[in-house]
């Protein structure tokens, strides 16, 4: 790379701004917007809810939309059975604690074959209880509308989707077809049997939701502050042995690392970073300092240059 | 007054569109903004420099283009095709860019871009200068309320750095623009694929004495909360969880609340006051424009979605006809009288529109005739709703004035309106439920109403006819009444010109009076030029099925000038009137007329028995009566 690439903004670098708490305002208040028009336009809206980060501050904006009412909306976890063991801790106490409604649909061909990441790769294992799975989850229960946790700083593709993003009967999703959403107005009309899939945090980016987790005290799944952790090193990326169930390969040595993740999900899948932030603080003074993006520790995004792309035209969330 | 929407009023954050024809380096410009500002983590660059010797264009070096092109059927066209917004930040500001695609037929996904942002950079290519895509594109950002805007003079490495055409072109767009509503204009000459000028001032342009591009957009103004305008509330969802408890939630499109704030809720009219603004940790003092609240009312209110809770000294308009900008944004085209449906704020409501007044050509300001607008198309167009709603003009309040239009059978977002102002205010005005009704006087008079519609150029023998019609049928013994265009321009619509709007409303006004004479048992004969399809379809609409007779009494141009009985063809030959059908605005011949009658092969009195015969044959009137 040539040295005309070098960073001409070095200082600002270094001080990303500590977002101001009017733009945090702003954020929820736009999200807030979302959620009860997507309500008030919907019959059988749901909410997705991964037990990642994103699904708690989802989660947290939800339960301010419709205060004093409950949640008008279950939660619909669409469960592969290979989530940290911490993440199914966290879901059952807080549905146990009486927060919201919670559904747990596994895909019943996936649970049948046995499908798991470590036989069937990451791209089946992934297409079977995840893409699949939600719209047997979404057919089964009739949901019309469904809530997720994404935003368009994740990744390309996510950078064109709408708020109200439109999917065919099939879940299929056109993106030369979307409907253009101009101001604050959502169209939200679609025909029996078609849906909507809506993003309330489509502004958001991932440091805004750090520092809304810390303005607004949000619980999170422990894995994302750092600690001692077994974790194997493969293919570059540092697995957390979570269970029994990873086996190891030749040479691989258990390792007690300082980890954390920065973004959760099927742990034979997700790779942790070495990191020494075990508060919000620290969480968010590591990621306005870093290199890399997010959705790096997820190795079901790498296989070729559209995959996340291609995923949502086959119904991905 | 504010033209800024709530979500951009803080100034921690500026929205902002990039917009530029195909190859004039927009991908590249934004892909470097990201790279100056630090969003680019190392990952997405070691794929953006795997990407860029698979698909680039710029040999070993980065392609930044491919960046920003998500969506891998652009990629493979080498050109963006939809609206990708882009999120940075610095020390100073937060940015989030629509990235919306230059060519033509994807102007809808400007207006969309745009419709959010602060700021526009206009990207003109230092070879090409000031295109028509740079016009139309300049015009749609104004037109959508844009203040602000860069004029970011691209490739200037591509001309030597050449001061003069930097000159050159900011001189052309700055006399192009003065037709444009923008209050500020930045011009910048930029290398984006070098990087001159993004971040620091570029060493090559040592003459220019401005920002660099990134240097303008942190520290430019943008509107700050003090401008928002009176209170606007729009009931969005009714929040019930029990029988105490009644809370209205919303959006704040304008204004501040306070509780004991007094309230008019739109469109009923009823006035409280603000009891409470309920926050998740307990009640708020005070909510502004851009947030989203939970209020509850002093007085047992029934407010739903919709309705707009105002501010009491202030409250917004309530109407069911505006005039508006409308941008076609489907490849089928808007058709005047089809039923669409509009959602304004929470509210959705049927809605169709009138032949566009005018079209506009983007490239130069012209005003076109146009029956309908095609995608992509703009136009001024009068729009009619089942009911009245409350709104603002577009240009005091983007959000209460600014709708979607949705296909009734697609569903899919077909346009986009900025609504100008009310043709007329609705009044409170309730139905008066009688007992002598249509048919009793049916029975009385002995024979059935109806609307014998006359319409054709002036001159061509319309009164004429409908006054031998009206004496033939006074003879029989039928009720009669003669609805003469030039007498109703003396008094009903005296205050009525003759622009397609007042002709619009002229009619209204005629088809409700005749609409009333029907009720009233009365054969009604109208003779009106009526040029417009959609505004006799209207007037059909009014009464039932078979009370409308639409009778064309054709006469050519030629032969309606020749007579010339007014000698109005002359004036208006001459300019002395303007807007005179036949001239200077359009006459829409009926395609499927009750009645066609050629006066060049009939006599008025064969016509006239014509026309009396047709009653005869629908059983309107009997013969022995």
């Amino acid at each position: 790379m040539a040295a005309k690439w070098q960073a001409p903004y070095t200082a600002f670098f270094a001080a990303v701004m500590p977002m101001s708490s009017s733009h945090l305002r702003r954020l929820e208040a736009e999200s807030i917007d979302i959620f009860r028009e997507a309500v008030a336009e919907s019959e059988r809206p749901v909410m997705l809810y991964s037990i990642g980060k994103d699904s708690s501050v989802l989660l947290h904006l939800a339960r301010k939309a419709f205060h004093p009412a409950r949640l008008p909306f279950p939660l619909l976890h669409v469960d592969t059975t290979w989530k940290f063991r911490a993440m199914y801790e966290m879901r059952d106490r807080l549905a146990r604690e009486g927060r919201f409604e919670l559904l747990v649909y596994r895909n019943p061909e996936a649970e049948r074959l046995g499908i798991n990441p470590i036989e069937h790769g990451s791209a089946r294992h992934t297409d079977l209880w995840k893409t699949q799975g939600l719209k047997l989850a979404l057919d089964h229960y009739r949901f019309d509308l469904a809530f997720g946790g994404a935003r368009r700083d994740e990744e390309k593709s996510r950078a064109k989707e709408r708020v109200f993003s439109f999917r065919t009967a099939q879940h299929g999703w056109d993106p030369k077809n979307q409907r253009p959403e101009l101001w604050r107005l959502y169209n939200a009309r679609k025909n029996p049997g078609e849906s909507i899939r809506v993003f309330p945090l489509s502004n958001w980016t991932e440091l805004d939701v750090w520092q809304y987790i810390r303005a607004e005290n949000i619980e999170v799944v422990p894995l994302y502050f750092a600690a001692n952790r077994p974790v194997v090193e493969r293919d570059g990326a540092l697995i957390m042995v979570d269970d029994a169930r990873l086996p190891l390969h030749k040479g691989e040595q258990v390792q007690q690392r300082r980890v954390r993740f920065r973004t959760l999900g099927c742990y034979p899948l997700t790779g942790a970073i070495e990191s020494d932030a075990d508060t919000l603080d620290a969480i968010i003074t590591e990621m306005e300092h870093a290199h890399t993006s997010e959705r790096q520790g997820r190795i079901i995004d790498r296989d070729g240059g559209s995959s996340m792309e291609r995923k949502k035209a086959e119904g991905y969330f | 007054m504010s033209t800024q929407t709530a979500s951009t009023q803080s100034s921690d954050l500026l929205r902002f569109i990039t917009c530029g024809s195909v190859d004039d380096g927009k991908s590249t410009l934004i892909g470097r903004l990201l790279h100056a500002a630090h969003a680019l983590p190392d990952d997405q660059l070691s794929a953006l420099a795997d990407e860029s010797r698979r698909f680039g264009t710029q040999g070993d070096q980065l392609d930044f283009a491919l960046l920003v092109d998500g969506l891998s059927a652009e990629r493979e066209q080498g050109i963006t095709i939809d609206v990708a917004y882009r999120f940075f930040a610095t020390a100073r500001r937060k940015f989030i860019v629509a990235d919306t695609p230059g060519h033509e037929q994807y102007t809808r996904n400007m207006a969309t871009g745009a419709s959010t942002a602060d700021l526009a950079i206009i990207l003109v290519d230092a070879r090409k200068g000031v295109l028509t895509q740079t016009r139309r594109h300049s015009h749609l950002v104004s037109l959508l309320g844009i203040k602000q805007v860069v004029l970011a003079v691209n490739k200037l490495d591509l001309v030597d750095w050449s001061r003069e055409r930097f000159e050159e072109i900011e001189r052309d767009y700055r006399e192009f623009a003065q037709r444009l509503d923008f209050e500020h204009i930045v011009a910048i000459p930029l290398s984006a694929l070098h990087g001159d000028n993004i971040a620091q001032r570029s060493t090559h342009t040592s003459w220019h004495q401005g920002p660099s591009l990134l240097e303008h957009l942190e520290t430019v103004a943008v509107a700050t909360a003090d401008t928002s305008g009176p209170l606007r509330l729009p009931v969005q969802w009714v929040c019930r969880p029990d029988l105490d408890f009644r809370g209205y939630a919303g959006r704040m499109l304008g204004g501040k609340a306070r509780a004991g704030d007094a309230v008019r809720i739109l469109p009923s009219g009823r006035q409280t006051r603000i009891a409470r603004i309920v926050g998740f940790g307990g009640d708020l003092a005070e909510a502004a424009r851009g947030d989203s609240v939970m209020l509850t009312l002093e007085d047992e209110i029934d407010a739903s979605r919709g309705d707009v809770i105002c501010a009491a000294a202030e409250p917004a308009s309530v109407a069911d006809q505006f005039e508006t900008t409308l941008v076609w944004m489907d490849d089928a085209a808007m058709l005047p009288g089809r039923p669409y449906l509009i959602k304004l704020g929470a509210t959705t409501v049927g809605a169709s529109f009138s032949q566009p007044k005018y079209a506009i050509d983007v490239n130069n300001f012209d005003k076109l005739a146009a029956r309908t607008l095609e995608l992509n198309g703009i136009g001024v167009v009068n729009v009619s709703l089942d009911r009245a709603v409350p709104f603002d003009a577009y240009a005091d309040n983007r959000d209460m004035g600014g709708f979607i239009v949705i296909d009734r059978y697609s569903n899919q977002t077909v346009g986009a309106g900025l609504i100008h102002f009310a043709l007329r205010r609705s009044q409170n005005i309730h139905w008066q439920a009688v007992d002598v009704d249509k048919q009793a006087r049916l029975r009385q008079n002995g024979h059935r109403p109806c609307v014998l519609w006359l319409t054709g150029l002036s001159g061509s023998g319309k009164s004429t006819i409908a006054n031998i019609v009206e004496r033939q049928l006074h003879a029989l013994g039928v009720r009669t009444y003669l609805l003469d265009g030039d007498n109703i321009r003396h008094g009903l619509s005296k205050d009525l010109g003759f622009t397609d709007a007042d002709r619009v409303e002229n009619i209204r006004r005629v088809g409700e009076v005749a609409r009333l004479m029907v009720d009233a048992g009365l054969v009604v004969l109208t003779a009106f030029i009526s040029p417009f399809r959609s505004e006799r379809a209207l007037a059909r609409s009014m009464v039932d099925d078979g009370e409308f007779l639409e009778i064309f009494v054709d006469t050519p141009l030629a032969v309606v000038e020749a007579r010339d009985p007014k000698g109005l063809y002359r004036k208006a030959r001459r300019g002395e009137l303007s807007n005179f059908t036949g001239i200077d605005s359009p006459y829409e011949a009926p395609a499927t007329p009750e009645l066609h009658i050629d006066t060049t092969q009939q006599t008025p009195e064969q016509a006239a028995s014509r026309i009396v015969d047709a009653l005869f044959e629908r059983g309107i009137v009997q013969r022995h009566t």
